[in-house]
């Protein structure tokens, strides 16, 4: 009997469990998943709830739940993957051998990296929304709060959901105007990159959309410290900016265990390649979504698509066949602008977010790259989407790989 | 593709100044390119810059707080190596794309 390991049963690891088992034979292979957490985090939904849009029971169920039949699950800390004998230890002394791994181990914030960031305001006055404690704390400091400063910082990139610290501001200045104390609220937007987004349209779209709302944008920002007791912000270069309320989307690294399995890069991501999927340094480990140091987006609608990719890959390796599927670094995502709206990009390593309408070309119904309601309830459908079809590995109807029918290049 | 000349050496770079071959840099040019920045090239900043043209080669994301873990410099230090905005001051001397930062 062989076995299939999975690391991690977050997104990633769930679709390719729900995948696997279909594909491959019970008598043949056992597919086993580990992972610490017996709740799946509905992630997108972390971004609704210090607005008191959603709370924690819309974004939370038993990972149980999403698991076909004929599929192990370990709830259990890792204490060590030992690539060279392809075995992993578990942190009660278990020892769970493979024929193919799987690192789903997604991403992690690290406060604790940047002097002062975890201190004494810790959610009191500074939050992360990147964990359901950060985003309910911040839920109810935002119930009695009488106004301020509010900075939103990105630490540094890598950062999980890149565009959701932009749906923050968005959805802030949409929250506080509502509260009918938008002009007690100034909003700042702080971020390492040189724009309010890294591709060139797309940067366009969301830049006049902070400068629409009245939010100041600090641009090439790297947070260098956090100053407590004076609530005060620097970068490396000394720039201080005053915050009454700070919210930090803080460094990312991957999992505990890849940097003390020695299999990750500076920050603890697995070097992989970025079509097959493959590790760079062990044949029989594949790398899935967060885990990875893939150039493209940390973001659930990556994973969905690399799924297809591994699925179609995995199957190649195990019947001894050259790798077929190749990634193309698809993602998308829908953008929310606040007010009921939305807006959606679409894109991949080589093309970046363009305008046009998407599934269908000249119909759409979605528009991309630009703000309508539909988009935003395609975002709030999702959720349903995600719970039903996406998590089960079931079939989507869109394509794996990124079109440019229906995009508009100028 | 634009070019430009360094130290008699026409080079490729893109709209932004950036090189798109880093196999075209040497030393001399990334003094001019420096001149061009404000700043006179000493060791430490090419013990900088070939720490970053090596990352660059073996397909790394570079990032600020990869200096950092880097051990040639601190983030501080690479600060007052390159003021303002190191990473992509450094980048352009060293003869290597702008950093993608992922989307």
């Amino acid at each position: 009997m062989k076995r299939l390991l999975i690391l991690g049963a977050g997104t990633g690891g769930t679709i390719m469990a729900n995948k696997m088992r279909k594909e491959l034979s019970r008598e043949e292979w056992k597919i086993t998943l580990v992972d610490k957490e017996k709740t799946h985090y509905y992630q997108p939904g972390f971004l609704f709830i210090p607005f008191g849009y959603y709370k924690k029971e819309d974004v939370i169920k038993p990972k149980q739940n999403f698991m076909p039949a004929g599929v192990e699950i370990i709830y259990h800390n890792i204490e060590k993957i030992e690539a060279g004998e392809n075995k992993i230890l578990l942190e009660n002394g278990e020892v769970i051998t493979y024929d193919i791994l799987i690192i789903a181990t997604g991403t992690r914030i690290n406060p604790e990296e940047t002097p002062g960031l975890q201190g004494e305001l810790w959610h009191k006055k500074i939050f992360d929304f990147y964990t359901v404690e950060g985003a309910l704390a911040l839920s109810n400091f935002f119930k009695s709060w009488e106004g301020g400063e509010l900075v939103i910082n990105v630490a540094d990139n890598p950062i999980k959901c890149p565009v959701a610290p932009l749906e923050f501001a968005f959805f802030a200045d949409a929250f506080f105007t509502e509260r009918g104390m938008r002009d007690k609220v100034s909003i700042t937007f702080v971020t390492p990159l040189s724009g309010a987004f890294t591709k060139p349209r797309a940067s366009k779209l969301l830049g006049g959309l902070l400068e629409e709302k009245n939010i100041n944008l600090v641009t090439d920002y790297f947070l260098g410290e956090v100053d407590n007791d004076k609530q005060v912000i620097t970068d490396f270069g000394g720039r201080e900016i005053k915050f009454d309320c700070l919210v930090s989307i803080p460094l990312h690294s991957g999992a505990e265990v890849i940097e003390k399995s020695g299999l990750g890069d500076d920050f603890g991501f697995v070097p992989a390649d970025k079509h097959t999927l493959q590790s760079k340094a062990h044949e029989n480990i594949f790398v899935i979504g967060d885990a990875g140091n893939f150039p493209t987006s940390k973001a659930g609608s990556v994973v969905h698509f690399m799924a297809d990719i591994l699925h179609e890959n995995l199957m190649c390796y195990i019947e001894g066949r050259q790798f077929t599927g190749k990634y193309d670094g698809h993602s998308n995502c829908f953008i929310e602008t606040g007010h009921g709206k939305g807006a959606l990009i679409d894109f991949n390593y080589d093309t970046e977010p363009l305008p046009g309408f998407y599934p269908l070309p000249g119909i759409g119904p979605l528009g991309l790259l630009k703000q309508s309601r539909l988009n935003h309830y395609g975002k709030l459908f999702f959720r349903w989407i995600y719970w039903h079809i996406l998590l089960r590995g079931k079939e989507m109807p869109i394509d794996t790989e990124m079109t440019m029918a229906g995009k508009k290049l100028d | 593709m634009a070019t430009k000349t360094y130290a008699g050496e026409t080079v490729n770079v893109n709209e932004e100044g950036y090189f798109t071959e880093p196999s075209q840099w040497n030393k001399e040019i990334a003094k001019e390119i420096a001149k061009e920045e404000g700043i006179d090239l000493n060791d430490q900043h090419f013990q900088v810059l070939e720490m970053l043209r090596e990352k660059n080669e073996a397909g790394e994301n570079l990032s600020i707080r990869g200096i950092n873990k880097s051990g040639v410099v601190d983030v501080k230090t690479f600060y007052q190596l390159f003021p303002g905005a190191p990473l992509k001051k450094a980048t352009k001397i060293a003869g290597i794309p702008k950093p993608a930062s992922c989307v």
